[in-house]
């Protein structure tokens, strides 16, 4: 079986700003890979061409052997995306809307029952099941954006910042539910949050203005700090790798 | 497959879900029956007929369809939702088709709420039911023209005061080419062809003969001509401006 994620040459240009400039990444099932890089690397704008949301200037994605530029429902109906915010109907209640994202995809009756009981049983919406999502914390929104991108238990997901702005337990949390669902999925985050790393990730990737300036496992990361620093030693290799680069260019 | 059912159902669910829109819908029978009763006449006049309801109708539909439309697509931007529709498998044709559809259902509840208007002249004598049945069906046709309209113009922005007032401009001019003041206005100096095409593109003017119970296929064609090309606008506008 070929990659469940494969991007390759992947370029976004916006007017004359080059947001992203060549990114390959394939990612398989059973990794977890966490996207790093300051703000503004081109982090969301590369998870927006992998799910099929930005059109790509050049290159081209395939999600489980499905290229997304020519058979975009059959690709994204193998993924599962929390975009950045996690954006939800504030309107509808968590049931409204789980049903909503199922009948979507395609499930019915009993079915969509099953589906969205068991997602909200993973993020533990239970209390909030028919509040509507406007009245909720933002801890409970993320949650209600992250049982909507696993309903279909899909073989992919993508979630773009997934613990921003939670606080110490929530994150705790999210990490524990994405750590559960590793095992046959080929996972995607993004963070700005070098701890979550290290806590849950098996390969870290570092972006830095349109490219990849590291690939590899949390280990060999760490092992780029000299063995002189103690302590935040990511913080430091982080700093070098994307740092360097930007004083380079000037 | 079709996934348009859960857009078409969350869409007009959305309606209810929301003060606004139910404010609108009392404002617009409200005025309709001002319209229609007071400044029309309706009783004074003498006629069973439903003439002054119909001629009010388009005007009262150019807040009434604006209202409903400017949610569609300026609200899916402003909160981001627009990036989690068009990462699920369903095409943005679907997503405009159902969201237009659910629309024009909540114009058409409007509709069928100024039903007691016709049981009224019912009551009072007997009216030419054709001619009525007739402006239901124009009145339809033109709120779903109007929404199409709508749509299209909410796509372009994140603001929904924007896309009422977009909407608003763009449908008052269509209903204004057809009024003899323009087409008078026209004739005193523009070429008899250009009154007559200006003329041709009104609504109203494909309206009219609706009103007095004659339904050509060649005017519902045209409102079906109208909704097909801004949904089409629509669907190109979503997929070049989704992302701005
Ligand atoms: N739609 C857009 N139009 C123009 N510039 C954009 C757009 N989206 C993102 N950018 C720019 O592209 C760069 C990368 O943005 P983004 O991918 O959101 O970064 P990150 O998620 O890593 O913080 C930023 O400089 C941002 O301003
Ligand atoms: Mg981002």
């Amino acid at each position: 079986m070929e990659a469940a994620i494969a991007a390759q040459g992947l370029r976004k240009r916006f007017g004359s700003f080059d947001a992203v400039q060549g990114i390959d990444l394939t990612v398989k099932r059973g990794e977890v890979l966490g996207f790093l890089g300051p703000h503004g690397a081109g982090k969301s704008t590369t998870m927006r061409m992998i799910t099929g949301f930005l059109a790509p200037t050049a290159g081209g994605v395939r999600i489980c052997d499905t290229d997304m530029l020519s058979e975009p429902l059959k690709a994204k109906a193998h993924m599962g995306y929390l975009p950045e915010g996690a954006p939800c109907y504030p309107d509808m209640t968590v049931a409204e809307f789980l049903g909503f994202i199922g009948a979507v995809r395609g499930f019915d009756g009993p079915e969509r029952a099953r589906r969205v009981e068991a997602a909200v049983e993973r993020t533990n919406l239970h209390g909030v099941f028919h509040q509507p999502i406007e009245t909720l914390s933002k801890g409970f929104k993320r949650r209600v954006g992250l049982a909507q991108a696993i309903l279909h238990d899909p073989p992919v997901l993508i979630m773009d910042e997934p613990t921003d702005g939670l606080d110490p337990n929530q994150k705790h949390q999210v990490r524990e539910l994405i750590r559960t669902m590793a095992k046959n999925k080929a996972i995607v985050l993004s963070t700005h949050i070098l701890e979550e790393v290290e806590a849950v990730c098996t390969r870290a990737v570092i972006i830095n203005r349109g490219t990849i300036v590291f690939d590899g496992t949390p280990q060999a990361l760490d092992a780029k700090a000299p063995a002189s620093i103690a302590r935040n030693r990511l913080d430091h290799v982080f700093r070098t790798l994307t740092t360097a680069d930007t004083e380079s260019r000037r | 497959m079709s996934r348009l059912a859960p857009i078409v159902r969350r869409e007009f669910s959305a309606y209810f879900n929301t003060p606004l829109a139910a404010v609108f819908l009392v404002m617009f029978l409200f005025l309709t029956g001002i319209f229609t009763f007071n400044v029309g006449q309706l009783y004074e006049r003498g006629q069973a007929d439903l003439r002054p309801f119909f001629d009010f109708n388009p005007w009262l539909f150019l807040f009434l369809a604006p209202a409903i439309s400017m949610r569609l697509w300026a609200e899916e931007r402003r909160i981001g939702t627009i990036e989690l529709v068009t990462t699920l498998p369903i095409s943005i044709r679907d997503l405009v088709v159902g969201k237009w559809l659910a629309a024009w259902a909540f114009a058409c509840v409007a509709l069928v709420l100024t039903l007691p208007i016709w049981l009224t002249v019912e009551y009072l004598g007997e009216p030419d039911r054709g001619a009525i049945l007739g402006g239901y069906v124009g009145s339809a046709l033109m709120a779903g023209a109007f929404l199409a309209i709508g749509s299209a113009l909410s796509a372009v922005t994140k603001n929904q005061v924007v896309a009422f007032v977009l909407c608003a401009v763009v449908c008052f001019l269509l209903l204004m080419a057809g009024y003899p003041v323009v087409l008078d206005f026209l004739g005193g100096w523009a070429s008899p062809g250009v009154a007559e095409a200006v003329a041709s593109v009104s609504l109203l003017t494909h309206f009219e003969p609706m009103e007095r119970g004659v339904i050509d296929l060649r005017d519902v064609l045209f409102f079906a001509a109208v909704v097909a090309a801004f949904l089409w606008l629509n669907i190109l506008l979503i997929e070049w401006k989704k992302a701005d």
